[in-house]
């Protein structure tokens, strides 16, 4: 049923995954670098991405090297950073058209992982660093980039939840950065840091679409010749603290709509032998429209236009979100508690478990249709360290049951309820 | 079904047009877990003047309805069809824009039921009293929402400012005392006259059987019963005089101001070919000028007047058009005026062609790679379709584009009576 001829391989300390497939008419590369997240390294890691899209070696600028993508049938270049648990994962996809598509039969594939190569391994550098002028500018963009959380609320507010609810965990660090961190950053500190990204983090880089195999291998064989010694891996995350108790954060803005956010700590995490039954109680709890934060929120109450939740693999998290009138707060807390409870002593019937399962199991396929929603489900494996793929989920998740759906649910432990209002309230 | 076969892309489309007048288009996608299908009514937010099925006078319905209605529809007598698509294991959604309302869903089992469910539910209206009061709550949180987005308020500002009368210039969802004169007979007028399969597209995409699919659809219709089709009397006029105001600040508690700056059509009533070749000699027009290998982009933002979310976009539809360029600025004012320069500096001197053939192929890349998404495909074919237009044919006409062309849209689009700027700060920062 499950269409995935993956296969991998070492090369020049990378881990490299090769997906064959004519599905799509792109090839995609993306490289994900992963090394533990923590606060002395966060900022200067975050701004790797943009540094490295602003010039390579033969590339001296930004405007050069959009030039020669451009050239290449518009491929795509974009850098990413993201929290996976206690991981910070940087990204680099770049994706061109497959040539079958083309007239001018122009040879990309190699002309494409060859550019991608040099962003990544050859950078611009002035007197061994990376360029003043550079860095200046992308301190700027990131600092703007934080400053932009504030006016996406929802944003902001999980954001804000984080912060509070893992106080003294790495999981409360920003995938960011921070904006007091950047003055303390020159360009020798952020080149530092790049070379033991390079040399250090595990390397992921996954080759997705319709290409020539023969061609490929001697590419990657041409190309990646740099000596990596990849750290030994740490866990996934840290485990949660044993007692929780419940906290209540309230916080004032012009807004006209509340936010409310709720934290849960599940104690799953990605390859537990319960992960599955987790993912089904989130399904049925908030993870669809069909769930009970949506029936009883939404469509019985009218409280809100969105009620909804979702789990962080990696490090065991359920997060419930709303937005809601300001005076609505009390009942739509009474009411997710009251479903967090109905949750805990099996008040939903076989009907809703095969449902939500079939609704699990259509997402993580329709998943395989893209190339990026492939890696996102395939890299979980990386982060945890484990041997876990994809087929085998799907028929783990077919096997859960009633009572493993209820205990699972029963180690939700709520943490936080984070409340964003309006200034006059 | 009739074949249309796209060589070059190695896709082919099927299309019939049944008896009642719907049009069905099914794409195979071989390899692809998913199917994805819309069902799309011509019927969005600027609708709201209309002779209403089997009357003769025109009437003006409240603002926000049609994407009232959109809510509505998931409505039935046994509940809740989002339930109905959970059990068959597919996700259900649906939109409104100015011009379309579109159900859609996506499946990787039980297709074929969730394509039956798809025609049920857009097709049998249910509403009452009590359920469209109760939808009023939802729907004032949801516009409660955008209220507080400073991305969506900067676009709504920009469509403020240019246009005096066109409802386009009026928010999908309406606003909450809009919304609040909403009735259940408003909503059956509105659905008995715009939801005729005459007026609807349905397409399908995915790893389907092309002919057992046409079968199930040509059967599920002709259970059906339908007044014969009239071509419905829409009373909304296109609007093309130059812009309503020129300028206007937008007052939120924002960190970052946005400025957008848009250009409003002065013809919007090309269709079809002319549009399609109208609107991509203009997107590769604002690419050259603004995208990011270009001159202006590289030093704006190596001066920090813009940061990544620096965009440009145009849209076109029958009766209204613009396009709209801007994002994040920590300096407002130097990002109008760039803007400006950057246009007036195209428009002194000849394109080289270098440069139009790059953004050319530049965009001949963009557009194979949005057929790797079967939503895009759907969307955009059922737009494309709206306005007389194939998808289809993008590629050969981008390949036949001159700088000739792409010049006279230059003369012809960016003209200062047409211009606007629409800036969201908090005027408590500044």
């Amino acid at each position: 049923m499950v269409d995935l001829q993956v296969r991998s391989s070492q090369r020049a300390g990378m881990n490299i995954h090769y997906w064959k497939t004519d599905k799509f008419k792109t090839v995609t590369f993306l490289l994900m670098a992963k090394a533990p997240l923590n606060e002395r390294t966060l900022t200067v890691r975050a701004l790797i991405p943009s540094i490295l899209q602003s010039g390579t070696k033969n590339y001296s600028n930004r405007k050069q090297l959009r030039r020669k993508l451009d050239d290449m049938y518009g491929a795509i270049l974009t850098g990413d950073v993201q929290k996976k648990g206690e991981q910070h994962v940087l990204s680099f996809r770049m994706e061109i058209a497959s040539e079958r598509f083309l007239t001018g039969q122009q040879p990309l594939l190699k002309e494409a992982l060859s550019l991608f190569k040099e962003v990544v391994f050859e950078p611009r550098l002035e007197d061994g660093a990376f360029a003043k002028a550079i860095v200046e500018q992308e301190k700027r963009a990131l600092s703007q980039r934080i400053a932009a959380i504030y006016d996406d609320k929802m944003r902001y507010a999980n954001v804000r939840i984080t912060e509070e609810m893992f106080k003294g965990e790495a999981f409360s660090l920003p995938a960011y950065g921070r904006v007091s961190d950047l003055d303390t950053l020159d360009e020798q500190a952020i080149y530092q840091a790049y070379e033991r990204m390079v040399t250090e983090d595990r390397f992921d880089l996954y080759i997705i679409g319709a290409y020539d195999e023969n061609e490929l291998t001697r590419s990657i064989e041409e190309l990646f010749t740099q000596n990596r010694q990849p750290k030994a891996e740490g866990q996934a995350a840290a485990k949660s603290p044993v007692h929780i108790t419940e906290k209540l954060v309230t916080e004032n803005q012009k807004v006209k709509q509340g936010k409310l956010h709720i934290g849960f700590r599940t104690h799953t995490t990605f390859g537990d032998e319960d992960y599955e039954a987790m993912q089904v109680a989130n399904g049925i709890f908030g993870g669809f429209p069909s769930s009970k934060l949506f029936r009883n929120v939404r469509e019985k109450e009218s409280l809100a236009y969105y009620a909804a939740s979702r789990l962080e693999s990696h490090k065991g998290v359920l997060m419930v979100m709303a937005g809601i009138e300001f005076n609505k707060f009390e009942r739509a807390v009474a009411i997710i508690k009251e479903q967090a409870e109905a949750m805990k002593t099996g008040e939903f019937d076989e009907e809703t478990i095969e449902q939500t399962k079939a609704m699990l199991i259509n997402q993580m396929l329709e998943a395989i249709d893209t190339p990026r929603g492939f890696v996102e489900l395939s890299y979980h494996e990386m982060v945890a360290g484990t041997t876990y793929p994809i087929g085998e989920r799907i028929e783990a998740l077919k096997k859960v049951t009633k009572t493993d759906i209820v205990n699972a649910a029963n180690k939700w432990e709520l943490d936080t309820i984070y409340f964003l209002k309006g200034e006059s309230e | 079904m009739k074949p249309l076969k796209f060589k070059q892309l190695e896709e082919t489309l099927y299309y019939e047009q049944l008896d009642n007048g719907l049009d069905v288009y099914i794409l195979p996608k071989p390899g692809f877990h998913k199917t994805f299908a819309t069902f799309t009514t011509k019927y969005g937010s600027i609708d709201n003047h209309f002779v209403p099925l089997g009357q003769t006078e025109p009437v003006k319905v409240p603002d926000g309805i049609a994407h009232f209605l959109e809510h509505k529809m998931f409505e039935s007598e046994e509940g809740d069809v989002f339930h109905t698509f959970g059990k068959q294991g597919a996700q259900a959604n649906a939109f409104t824009s100015f011009t379309r309302t579109a159900y859609l869903f996506s499946s990787t089992s039980n297709v074929n039921q969730n394509v039956e469910t798809l025609l049920d539910f857009v097709q049998h209206p249910y509403f009452t009293d009590e359920t469209v009061e109760k939808e009023k709550g939802i729907i004032g949180q949801e516009i409660t929402m955008y209220d507080d987005d400073p991305d969506w308020r900067a676009y709504f500002g920009t469509i403020e400012n240019m246009y005096s009368s066109h409802p386009v210039k009026i928010d999908i969802a309406g606003t909450i005392p809009s919304i609040s004169k909403i009735t259940k007979e408003d909503l059956y007028t509105c659905y008995e006259t715009f939801y005729h399969p005459s007026n609807m597209l349905l397409f399908i995409v995915g790893s389907v059987d092309v002919n057992e699919m046409m079968q199930l659809v040509r059967a599920n219709q002709s259970k059906k019963e339908f007044a014969d089709p009239k071509p419905i009397e829409r009373h909304v006029k296109p609007e093309g005089t130059p812009v309503d105001r020129a300028e206007h600040v937008v007052a939120m508690p924002v960190h970052t101001p946005k400025v957008f700056v848009g250009f409003k059509e002065s013809n919007p009533t090309r269709q079809g070919e002319e549009l399609l070749k109208y609107e991509l000699s203009l997107n590769v027009l604002l690419d050259l000028m603004f995208g990011p290998s270009s001159e202006a982009y590289e030093a704006m933002y190596e001066a920090g007047i813009i940061n990544e979310t620096f965009a440009f976009d145009y849209t076109a539809e029958y009766g209204f058009g613009f396009s709209i360029i801007g994002g994040d600025s920590t300096k407002p004012e130097e990002l109008k005026e760039k803007i400006i320069e950057t246009i007036a500096a195209f428009k002194q001197r000849p394109l080289a062609k270098e440069e139009a053939d790059r953004a050319i192929k530049k965009k001949i890349g963009a557009f194979l790679r949005s057929l790797n998404s079967p939503e895009n495909i759907a969307n955009e074919f059922t737009r494309y379709a709206f306005n007389g237009m194939n998808l289809f044919d993008v590629v050969p006409v981008l390949e036949s584009l001159e700088a000739s062309d792409l010049e006279t849209v230059l003369h012809h689009h960016f003209k200062s009576e047409y211009r606007t700027v629409a800036t969201v700060k908090d005027e408590d920062m500044s």
